[in-house]
């Protein structure tokens, strides 16, 4: 119920957290929203013996477009993407994701860079992230380096970031006029961890054939999954009842969930392909494609 | 560590170890006990108060020593001058609580919630105080106070 | 009399009088447990066993003395030497070790104290704590405690696991009628284990003052006299010099009836170091050590003949209650009222049964805003009474209204030994169905089964019994259940209410006000209600079991009775006329046959001080233990519809629809919002929530990620509506009305399920229905790995 002692920093500067993560190096924790650090600390599975505030960084805390991306800093919080019209009209599958994080109150203080470092198998932003293929800027006092999402999340609560290092931002591609995306989430109740999720993101060409794909899976296996073979299944393809099915197969096939409270293996599987499928119905819906429900 | 924070429009310094959390600070240090504790996991809503004036956070779910610098309002500071919140004042015409223990987290969320939502429908309060529990009323009345209180005329010349 | 029509305006009695505890909650100024901070204040922290059953073989304190701010590590052995070991259950039938002797029976067994200047020192040594454990093999399945294969209570004096059998009613003639019977079904109900879970988790200050001698705790507590009796049993202080303070409470549901051992060892650290000790428990705490609810294995069989009319029913209960048998009820009745089990039908003959274990699972069961077991025996009739239905291929609401005992039959003596007060079963039901527009929605439905959606409705009649209870047969720890109220008007006529019930969120501090206001004629704004301070409040049973109003409401109804009785005497001494002259009309005084000649209560209240009748004694005050004559049995029909995705297996419930009885109505909108409340406690438990033990014995469910409480999006919108049949031996013909939205909603939720999925041959399902057993129904999949 009470965590254990450690010692708090501010960083005011991006440089001065950098300079007390090199200092402490694995002893440290970055903390910003905290609202995954704080209950595991709270329940003593977490024990930093120092965590360093990147909140007072106002550096940090932007939601801009840049460059082809949306880029989100490691302080902006979860209910700025919810607010946001900018990611309203243009972002619907963070948008999507922006109104099931969490609840509404822990939403105004998590932030999304913080889901994604805590790489929760069952959290939602990595799911989006991977279908939306967003890129983060990790930086140390040695310089800046960009990693892919499919690098960046390594395993359950692992990612790629070093000691000494910390992520300033991730980025997400904006959309053409031909793309669009969607996020689902099967959940017990509000707040509650999925019990299974997709995210599916769709470019179409001129002539309606999809030209590219991305489709991820949370919450089914140690971390958010990205189902190629789907997303080699529907690049080149035309919309249809039956492609929609076919990649949802790919789905239950690729999921590696555990029994837990929410649901056992099969059911879980099953769980995918029906995310998926309705991902992909509502994306396509989206690119005004009719004719699938 | 010594803190400053104002509480209420009040300022105050103490100094505290980096472990307590902001729940406990309120409620033992400064001696504010409307803020109330109810669960280990940051689900059941009854510590929230309000961050630099319209930011709900879950106060068991973070530390004093993040509060430094900053402005919390807690339920003990929504009654101006003897004269109750509207949304006080909706939670008992509309018999919105019963044993009272969620009332001042309920409460505080709403505050935020109809500064971000002002007009809302009732799947959007439902929606709203989704980071709530209450385990006495069933919601249904806690919807209707908020209904009320969205009307009331200085919300609505606030908004 | 059964009326669906308001009563004639009355003074008090009826008005959605807006709640006066309000004021100070809404300013979060309630004072609740964990706000009281007494000078030099101590904190408890308690150390859990991670084994379901394991002997301990050293407990070493060292680490934990050695964190700076502790004051001392309590263990079991300790309190053993100072006879301070066990506690007494309340219903007689076991002890309960305050912290492990020698073994663990579950996890989370409070196994050591510590005792700290902080709670975060208290966190920090209780981690320290050192525990040598050697687990033995765990029972987790009560048919498999039956066998007795491994025997759990080495300290009883039989060895076995079998806790008690139980039974009620004709064993033989049922067996005779259900075997001859046209048609019959068997079924299997589990009501599955579940949790109070109130906001406030428990805790106490105990506070041992060398000086005076007196022992003062404060106690998250719905049963503070109770509470202070067992203290003096327990510890040997006697009840004078033990002061029981229940604060403001952050609800109850039966969770604060037991005593736990927090309390125990927080009050032995108190006396030991001479400071205030408090223990406020976690909310994992709460969930796995605390009072659990349920846990009854349920054979129900009925017996029919083919047209429908029921014959006989038969229940066989299995119940588990873990470790030690705290199960908190009167002590003649340890399966509760589990005998209204033949809810509202007419059943010629029936028989029912308990059979209680013991197992590695925290001990309980409380009654969970149930009235001892009725939730259990509701859902049980009320499932089996659909599954009937479905095999004789008949309408389920019509197959329950050919059954209903009739109007004509009130007093009605059920076969299982009650007697049930009134109800007319016809007419709420009635209501109902037009309210909901049943014939409307079974078009719909037939509709939609063509197209091969799945929408189902569920339909409740139940029957309930509250009020515990009549002396004769209804005691705790041995004091019978009566209720009690003192009440003393003031010289300005205003006046104090004192109740022995303890409210939690109940409403009591406006509704008894209500009462007294209308027997009185005065202002209820202007009658202070008081209840759990035991040196002030008369001695009662506390609240819990919708008994307040039945038996506290009857007691103050009879005090304020006597009040007006003597107040009678005051008006006649100030009309100068002789007391038959004198009559109680329209709230006032009159004397009969001057018109315009009356005096008010208000006027009567000063003249008890300045102007006192001759032969009475001055002032206006009155106390009444009321015995009630019987229980109070309210009814209602609840409808619920629902609408299923065969895909995800979620279930949405469209409407639900609660039409109560629970006779007269103090305050309707206090009415409404218990009703609101319960039925959300009984969606929770029909979907989501359980507190589950794997077969190694580790409990799945502690804490809110895994214990799940709806939030306002998933509740449903609760429509409501009422009939009004009063309880003809209440003083002011109230039922009581807390539980029974917990107690008919369940099954309206399950039955409507099941409905939506008869066309895939499903007839029952255990709950909660999550949507993976939904989802396994439509699928046809093996049950879950």
């Amino acid at each position: 119920m009470f965590p254990a002692q450690f010692d708090y920093q501010r960083a005011r500067s991006i440089d001065e957290a950098l300079s007390a993560l090199a200092s402490r190096g694995g002893d440290a924790r970055v903390l910003a929203g905290g609202q995954s650090l704080i209950p595991a600390m709270r329940l003593r599975l977490a024990r930093p013996a120092v965590l360093i505030d990147i909140t007072p960084i106002d550096e940090l805390s932007f939601l801009r477009e840049n460059n082809g991306f949306l880029c989100v800093g490691a302080a902006t919080r979860d209910f700025a993407l919810e607010v946001s019209p900018l990611v309203a009209s243009r972002y619907p599958m963070i948008a999507d994701t922006s109104v099931l994080v969490a609840d509404p109150v822990v939403r105004q203080t998590g932030t999304l860079v913080g889901s994604l470092c805590h790489n929760d198998p069952a959290g939602d932003w990595p799911v989006t992230s991977l279908a939306a293929r967003a890129q983060l800027v990790l930086r140390s006092k040695s310089g800046d380096r960009t990693v892919s999402i499919d690098d960046f999340l390594v395993d359950s609560y692992t990612t790629a970031v070093k000691d000494g290092e910390m992520v300033t931002e991730v980025r997400f591609p904006t959309p053409d006029d031909r793309t669009r995306g969607s996020f689902y989430k099967l959940e017990r109740k509000v707040g509650d961890f999925a019990t299974a999720s997709a995210a599916t993101r769709i470019t179409l060409k001129p002539d309606g054939t999809i030209a590219a794909a991305g489709v991820a899976i949370g919450a089914l296996g140690p971390k958010a999954l990205r189902v190629s073979a789907a997303e080699k299944l529907l690049a080149g393809a035309k919309p249809s009842k039956d492609l929609v099915a076919a990649a949802a197969r790919e789905a239950e096939k690729i999921a590696d969930p555990g029994a837990d409270n929410r649901g056992s293996v099969a059911y879980k599987k099953a769980m995918a392909g029906v995310l998926v499928a309705r991902a992909l119905r509502t994306t396509f819906e989206r690119l005004g494609v009719k004719g699938l429900e | 560590m010594k803190i400053n924070v104002t509480v209420n429009g009040t300022a105050y310094e103490r100094d505290v170890e980096p472990r307590m959390l902001l729940a406990y600070f309120l409620r033992e240090s400064l001696g504010l006990t409307g803020t109330h504790v109810g669960c280990d996991t940051s689900h059941c809503g009854c510590c929230v108060v309000l961050l630099d004036g319209d930011r709900a956070v879950k106060s068991c779910n973070m530390f004093a020593v993040q509060a430094d610098g900053h402005a919390i309002t807690t339920v003990e500071g929504l009654e101006q001058a003897g004269k109750l919140h509207p949304l006080q004042q909706a939670f008992w015409d509309q018999h919105g609580l019963q044993c009272g223990y969620c009332t001042p987290g309920m409460l505080m969320t709403c505050v935020a919630f109809l500064k971000h939502n002002p007009k809302p429908s009732e799947a959007e309060i439902r929606e709203g105080i989704a980071g709530n529990l209450c385990r006495c009323t069933g919601y249904q009345n806690i919807v209707k106070a908020v209904q009320q209180a969205a009307t009331a005329d200085e919300m609505v010349a606030a908004s | 009399m059964t009326s669906t029509q308001k009563l004639p305006e009355r003074h008090s009695i009826g008005q959605a009088m807006k709640r006066k505890e309000d004021p100070r909650f809404i300013r979060g100024k309630g004072r609740y447990l964990d706000d009281i901070v007494l000078p030099h204040m101590l904190y408890l922290a308690l150390v859990h066993s991670p084994y379901p059953h394991a002997r301990i073989k050293k407990i070493n304190k060292d680490a934990a003395m050695a964190v700076p701010g502790v004051k001392a590590v309590i263990t079991g052995e300790d309190l053993v030497a100072a006879k301070l070991g066990w506690l007494p259950t309340f219903h007689g039938f076991d002890n309960q070790m305050v912290l492990a002797i020698g073994k663990a029976l579950y996890q989370y067994q409070e196994v050591a104290g510590v005792v700290a200047t902080s709670r975060e020192a208290a966190a920090d040594g209780a981690e320290l704590v050192e525990v040598e454990y050697e687990p033995l093999d765990p029972v987790v399945d009560p048919y498999q405690a039956k066998l007795d294969k491994i025997i759990l209570r080495d300290d009883r004096e039989a060895k076995t696991n079998h806790i008690y059998h139980w039974e009620v009613g004709e064993r033989e003639k049922t067996d005779a009628a259900i075997a001859k019977s046209d048609v019959s079904i068997k079924q299997r109900i589990l009501s599955p284990r579940c949790h109070p879970a109130p906001l406030e988790p428990c805790g106490c200050v105990s506070d041992m003052n060398g000086a005076t001698g007196r022992l003062t705790v404060y106690m998250t507590s719905q049963a503070p006299h109770v509470h202070r009796t067992a203290f003096s049993l327990v510890t040997g202080i006697p009840e004078d010099k033990i002061h029981v303070i229940s604060p403001d409470v952050g609800g109850g549901f039966g969770n604060k009836v037991p005593v736990y051992p927090g309390y125990v060892v927080a009050t032995v650290a108190s006396v030991i170091l001479g400071v205030p000790v408090k223990w406020v428990e976690s909310r994992t705490e709460n969930l796995t050590t605390t009072g659990f609810a349920r846990d009854y294995h349920m054979d129900v069989e009925i017996g029919a003949t083919k047209a429908g009319k029921v014959t006989a029913l038969k229940v066989t209960t299995t119940a588990d209650h873990g470790a030690f048998d705290a199960a908190a009820d009167p002590r003649k009745y340890p399966a509760g009222m589990f005998g209204i089990v033949t809810g509202s039908y007419d059943f010629p003959t029936a028989f029912a049964e308990v059979d209680a274990y013991f197992t590695n699972k925290a001990p309980g069961g409380i009654a969970y805003r149930c009235s001892f077991r009725v939730t259990e025996a509701s859902y049980a009739i009320e499932r089996a009474m659909d599954i009937l239905a479905q095999k004789l291929g008949v309408d389920p609401v019509q197959l329950r209204r050919q059954n209903f005992v009739k109007k004509e039959q009130f007093p009605y003596p059920s076969p299982l030994g009650f007697v049930y007060d009134s109800g007319d079963y016809e007419a709420t039901t009635k209501k109902a169905l037009d309210m909901i527009g049943y014939d409307a929605l079974r078009k719909e439905q037939a509709e939609k089964r063509k197209r091969g959606e799945l929408m189902g409705i569920g339909v409740s009649t139940f029957t309930e019994i509250v009020g515990a209870g009549p002396g004769k047969h209804f005691d705790i720890l041995g004091i019978k259940m009566f209720d009690s109220a003192e009440i003393r008007i003031h010289p300005t006529g205003s006046g104090i209410v004192r109740a022995g019930t303890r409210h939690q969120g109940q409403g009591h501090e406006t509704t008894w006000a209500q009462i007294v206001a209308e027997e009185l004629g005065l202002d209820p704004q202007e009658l202070l209600v008081e209840e759990g301070d035991t040196d002030t409040a008369p001695y009662g049973l506390g609240t819990y079991a919708s008994r307040s109003t039945p038996v506290a409401g009857g007691a103050l109804a009879l005090a304020a009775r006597k009040i007006r009785d003597k107040a009678r005497k005051i008006a006649a001494h100030l009309m100068e006329a002789s007391e038959d002259d004198v009559e109680w009309k329209d709230y006032k005084f009159s004397l009969k046959g001057v018109p315009g000649k009356s005096v008010t209560m208000k006027e009567v209240a000063f003249a008890a001080y300045t102007n006192p009748a001759p032969d009475t004694e001055p002032g206006l005050e009155a106390t009444y233990y009321y015995d009630p004559p019987n229980l109070t049995f309210p009814n209602g029909t609840y409808v619920a519809v629902v609408d299923v995705d065969a895909d995800t297996g979620v279930v949405k419930v469209r409407r639900f629809l609660a039409v109560d009885d629970c006779g007269v109505v103090i305050n309707p909108m206090i009415v409404e919002g218990q009703i609101h409340g319960g039925l959300a406690e009984g969606f929770a438990i029909a979907f989501m929530q359980e507190i589950k033990y794997d077969e190694g014995g580790n409990n799945l469910n502690t804490d809110f990620t895994e214990y799940l409480i709806p939030t306002a999006q998933e509740t449903p919108h609760w429509e409501t509506g009422s009939t009004v049949t009063p309880s003809p031996h209440h003083p002011i013909g109230a039922k009581g009305v807390g539980e029974s939205p917990n107690v008919g909603s369940p099954q309206a939720f399950v039955n409507a399920v099941i409905d939506a999925l008869s066309p895939y041959g499903v007839t029952h399902i255990d709950m909660p229905l999550t949507r993976e057993k939904v989802w396994n129904a439509i699928h046809g999949a093996a049950p879950k790995a």
